[in-house]
């Protein structure tokens, strides 16, 4: 795969030379939060860019009260809980998936919904609940996966859906005055699916800039740069810095298994509180497949752990270190809130990348 | 979570399915995303599904940008 060309020396001169005031941004996925640690990349800013992390990672922004939900399905008996491996030491309020297994559950680590669904087909005596996580980057292989369950009839099938839509989240994040966004650093994977035009009201009715970007140094450079631009040029607008994945359009097949399958509701988010419309749910013929509704447990606020600031976080109001419990009684051996955990999020990667924890590094 | 990582399809299956390789790991992946791929195509994979071909257009968008970018550089009060 091509990558853009540009050297990140070069690309951070360019941005050196075009910033002409202090400006925040804000990336929104778990793996540019990773990646820009991993390559050192805030050394290579401008000192008056501020770039902080916001509720990239889809782990870390399930609430206390989905994750407890997740917990009272796998204790059932003769359930088969198929989860992805980043939510298995995420704690509820009372444990977690991976303590639940030690007790007897029957949790298991899955890659791919396809195989949730090849374990339903493999032990028709049990049911198999997959615990459908993630962003709209994610979202559709539960669909695909859900559409081929009904076209084979499929019965000790379910999804626990937990899915969530960025964008409601960053119409929510823009109308912070506390944060005064300049700009979003787009996630270029959920971007894959969505294309540009699902983000169009924030530049268009909110004057954010956005621009969408890869993963290496040169585009998450180029993002910012493109960022940079469209502030002082005062034309905001939605870019995609990604152009050898993201496509204008996004992936519509996605999204058109996405529609048959989902429908949108208002769903709590970790930090973030409820937001409108944000969360895909099963309704209609599909509501049969619904775990929740089929076995009769619901999702109910739940409060986070005591002197956990993952919501001030994932808000991007606080940087981990700011934290109390940070690398305390917090640690990615012992964690306490999802942020350390799963290893996108904000607080493992400062933990992991920047073990003093140093606040005078937020930038 | 979102991570997705390339792999060049190096053989097609029935069902949608397909083998494909991330350096010297082989994998089997779904299709169903994105219909009409061929062997020797790269596509980008996440949780066991190809959810896009990668392109080899690096696009217009960029290089309005650097053209842009460089206007700015020469001229501080734009």
């Amino acid at each position: 795969m091509r990558r853009s060309g540009y050297d990140p020396e070069t690309l951070s001169e360019a941005l050196k030379a075009t910033i002409d005031r202090p400006l925040t941004f804000m990336e929104v996925c778990g793996t540019h939060t990773v990646s820009i640690f991993r390559q050192g990349l805030r050394s290579m800013f401008p000192e008056q860019l501020r770039l902080i992390s916001g509720p990239g990672c889809p782990v870390c922004v399930t609430s206390q009260g989905e994750i407890d939900a997740a917990l009272r399905l796998a204790a059932k008996d003769d359930i088969v809980m198929a989860t992805y491996g980043d939510m298995l030491r995420v704690p509820g309020s009372s444990g977690s998936l991976q303590e639940q297994r030690a007790l007897g559950a029957n949790v298991r680590v899955v890659t791919s919904a396809a195989e949730a669904l090849d374990i339903a087909v493999r032990n028709p005596e049990r049911e198999t609940v997959f615990l459908g996580v993630g962003f709209e980057t994610t979202a559709p292989a539960t669909a695909v996966v859900l559409e081929q369950a009904m076209r084979a009839d499929i019965r000790n099938f379910s999804v626990l859906c937990l899915h969530k839509a960025v964008p409601p989240a960053l119409r929510t994040l823009a109308c912070d005055p506390e944060l005064a966004i300049d700009g979003f650093l787009l996630p270029g994977h959920v971007s894959v699916i969505l294309g540009v035009e699902p983000y169009r009201f924030l530049a268009d009715e909110m004057h954010i800039a956005c621009s969408i970007a890869g993963f290496e140094a040169d585009d998450i450079l180029l993002g910012l740069l493109d960022l940079v631009r469209q502030v002082r040029t005062d034309r905001p607008d939605v870019r995609s810095m990604y152009p050898r994945a993201v496509r204008p359009e996004g992936n519509p097949l996605a999204r058109e298994s996405m529609d048959r399958v989902f429908g949108r509701t208002d769903r709590e988010w970790r930090g973030l509180g409820v937001i409108p419309l944000s969360g895909f749910d099963l309704q209609g013929e599909w509501s049969q497949f619904d775990a929740l509704e089929r076995f009769g447990v619901s999702v109910t606020h739940a409060p986070p752990p005591p002197g956990c600031a993952c919501g001030d976080i994932l808000r991007g109001r606080l940087d981990p270190p700011e934290c109390p419990l940070f690398g305390k009684t917090c640690t990615p051996a012992s964690p306490v809130g999802p942020c350390m955990v799963s290893g996108e999020g904000s607080c493992a990667a400062w933990y992991r990348y920047n073990k003093g924890g140093n606040a005078q590094c937020r930038i | 979570m979102c991570l997705a990582v390339p792999h060049r399809i190096t053989r097609l299956l029935e069902d949608g399915m397909a083998v494909a390789a991330a350096g010297s790991v082989e994998t089997e992946i779904r299709t169903d995303l994105v219909p009409g791929v061929s062997e020797g195509d790269l596509v980008l994979v996440h949780a066991g599904f190809a959810i896009e071909q990668l392109q080899d257009d690096e696009g217009q968008e960029i290089e309005e940008l650097w053209a842009e970018v460089r206007r700015l550089s020469e001229t501080p009060d734009a």
